[in-house]
């Protein structure tokens, strides 16, 4: 066994230092994506999420109906911030993913509960993802009377006494059981998509880029767009397989009921591959190599998985984390299919997160069309 | 076909990369027809100035037509009707060769796309191998088979980018016979080659070095332009002898060719005067000779490497 040559160990040691500082990508690569995952999971997850926007009806509008409201904005569980008119407009809301709850104080309350009649209070909890909305419904009873302690004292206090004065209904919606992969197997198939198209296509023009056969492409007489099609087209082929072994898995394995419709599903998914694909074109057309394609895919996906809702509730994360998620399209796709699959909303209810994905898909692919070079500059 | 008699006719085209000028100022006029070899040694800008011409690079400077199209803003025409074989083999290694000329025959829709790929690959006689992989063929082959993909689809103007670097002496004179043929049918080629053999077989010799066209002109006439004057000397002692003469006054350079030693200078009398001590040595036999490309260029190259500098 021959000694390890300290000079050979050196010689290594200095050569990748200096491919590392040449390869810049790479480099802030290592940087960036630790202090985004600092951001991401040290600020904007959350996964006891407080403040979740509310939708109020109070047709009491009684003393006692305002101390109910108030302790429940007390509980930091909820804030309202809409005030539908009928119970439709409130319906709505839910499905569209605006609100979380629906609090609905009946008229007459007040009336009835100093009557001894245990008026109901009513709770309508969109269920789709139980880590957000558990928290307000495992306690909302407590709120109730928490809130009403104030008003049942002196002649009322016998009220108060003989529990509950007020009979608190909850309405889980959409996953009554509160099974988690209800929530999950919908977006996860946003992730597959998000990750598989993005690097299939990043990589499909870049790898005609280090094996120099782009240069004998350029010199045909192609034009951008027909590239960008005829690399695009394949892919969304395999998008629809993918949907398609999610949605067996869903039905067969994992029970998840399919409320909606497919031709809306169809749509949503076929418009988040182009997204997607458009996305994957626009890096390979910044990207050199193979290599920096792959990255940037790993970089747009992280807060993809993060930040969409995925796996953390959208509505209990900070309100940049909220914008930033706004302008991904996993976010929007995460909505639609939960909506579809599990609300049964159609396409009508989900025009609000319909649009943005077609928002992505234009300015996507404007940059992807003025950044694609048709020289070797 | 268009009808221009200047298939090429471009000037003062000029490319930046950062402070480097790899061309500057480069006109280029290569009439209808014609071989025209463009000479020059490794990273001269021989490649830049093609892809200048067929629209893959944009110039920083200068203007011009291909085909009687503006290189600047009708690119798109003059790639429909150029042949351009890229330096690197550029055809896809993991097609088949015939998925290969499939795809470049719909590239530039061709209607009677089967037979003409078929044709071809009778003509290249890989008819038999035609379901092979691109990648699996030898250099020779490949280079015969990104020859053949680029003249599918007929057209006017062949630009040729070093198409005979790393390929057999006997592949090689098989190529230029291919390249004849088919300027003898009409086609206008531009050919890129740091071969001299090669350039001798060019109608026109265009020699560039550091991006600057040093001498431009017929192949016969090139050597009388310049005006240069050779010695060939054999016999012992040549590598002293060299060195003697290296920097001599009236000698400019000294190369060696095989078994002999030729010795070159712009005045006749001069360098008459450097080699007369050494004329009468018996061990040595001197010969006056016209003076070949090589000698030729390198004259050229030790000019401009000083206006370079």
């Amino acid at each position: 066994m021959s000694v390890l040559s300290y000079a050979r160990v050196k010689a290594v040691l200095l050569k990748e230092f200096v491919q590392m500082r040449r390869d810049r990508m790479t480099f802030a690569m290592m940087i960036g994506v630790p202090i985004m995952q600092l951001i991401l999971f040290g600020f904007a997850i959350n996964s006891d999420p407080r403040h979740l926007p509310t939708a109020l009806i109070d047709r009491d509008q009684s003393a006692m109906s305002r101390s109910i409201i108030k302790a429940a904005e007390n509980s930091t569980f909820m804030n309202i911030t809409e005030h539908p008119k009928t119970d439709e407009d409130a319906e709505n809301l839910i499905r569209e993913g605006k609100v979380n709850f629906i609090l609905m104080i009946p008229e007459n309350f007040a009336r009835d509960l100093v009557r001894g009649e245990r008026p109901q209070v009513l709770l309508v909890a969109d269920a789709t993802d139980p880590s957000a909305s558990s928290g307000a419904v495992n306690s909302m009873r407590e709120i109730v009377s928490l809130g009403l302690r104030r008003d049942l004292q002196g002649a009322l206090s016998d009220l108060a006494d003989k529990p509950p004065a007020v009979d608190v209904v909850l309405h889980k919606r959409y996953n009554p059981a509160g099974i988690t992969q209800y929530n999950i197997i919908p977006g996860l198939l946003g992730i597959i998509i998000a990750m598989t198209m993005t690097m299939i296509t990043a990589v499909a023009i870049t790898r005609e880029k280090e094996r120099g056969t782009m240069e004998n492409l350029l010199a045909m007489p192609i034009k951008p767009m027909e590239m960008m099609i005829g690399k695009v087209a394949p892919y969304v082929i395999i998008g629809y397989i993918q949907t398609l072994i999610v949605l067996l898995a869903s039905e067969f394995i994992f029970d998840i009921p399919m409320s909606g419709n497919f031709s809306t599903l169809f749509m949503a998914v076929t418009l988040y591959i182009i997204v997607n694909l458009m996305i994957g074109f626009f890096f390979s057309s910044v990207a050199e190599t193979q290599m920096q394609a792959l990255q940037m895919t790993f970089f747009m996906l992280l807060p993809q998985i993060l930040l969409s809702g995925f796996l953390f509730p959208f509505l209990g994360m900070p309100r940049w984390a909220q914008m930033i998620g706004q302008c991904l399209p996993a976010t929007h796709f995460m909505r639609l299919m939960r909506g579809i699959m599990l609300k049964g909303a159609g396409s009508a209810d989900l025009f609000a997160s319909f649009w943005p994905l077609l928002v992505i898909m234009v300015v996507v692919g404007i940059f992807a069309m003025l950044r694609y070079k048709q020289t070797l500059d | 076909m268009t009808n221009v008699e200047t298939v090429i006719d471009v000037k003062g085209l000029t490319k930046v990369y950062g402070d480097k000028t790899v061309v500057d100022h480069f006109d280029l006029k290569v009439p209808r027809g014609a071989v025209y070899g463009f000479l020059g040694p490794n990273g001269s800008g021989k490649t830049t100035t093609i892809r200048m011409v067929c629209g893959l690079l944009v110039p920083n400077d200068g203007a011009g037509t291909c085909l009687g199209f503006d290189v600047i803003k009708e690119s798109a025409e003059i790639k429909k009707r150029v042949g351009y074989m890229t330096q690197k083999f550029s055809l896809w290694e993991d097609l088949t060769i015939r998925e290969n000329l499939e795809f470049v025959a719909r590239m530039y829709q061709m209607d009677n796309r089967n037979e003409r790929v078929d044709e071809t690959l009778k003509d290249l006689g890989l008819f038999a191998r035609a379901n092979q992989l691109a990648g699996s063929l030898s250099g020779g082959w490949k280079q015969r088979l990104a020859l053949a993909a680029c003249m599918m689809h007929e057209p006017e103007l062949l630009l040729l980018d070093e198409p005979t670097a790393g390929v057999d002496p006997k592949a090689r004179r098989e190529f230029w016979d291919t390249i004849h043929d088919v300027a003898d049918r009409g086609v206008t080629i531009l050919v890129s080659t740091h071969y001299m053999d090669e350039a001798i077989q060019c109608d026109y010799i265009a020699y560039i070095a550091y991006g600057k066209k040093l001498i431009d002109a017929p192949s016969h006439e090139l050597v009388d332009r310049v005006g240069l004057h050779t010695w060939r000397v054999e016999g012992k002692g040549l590598s002293a002898l060299s060195k003697k003469l290296t920097g001599a006054k009236g000698v400019e350079n000294v190369a060696r060719f095989g078994t002999a030693l030729h010795i070159s200078g712009m005045d006749a009398d001069a360098l008459r005067q450097a080699i007369s001590p050494y004329l009468n040595d018996e061990t040595l036999s001197w010969q006056e000779k016209k003076p070949g490309l090589e000698e030729v260029f390198i004259h050229l190259m030790t000019g401009s490497e000083d206006n370079f500098k």
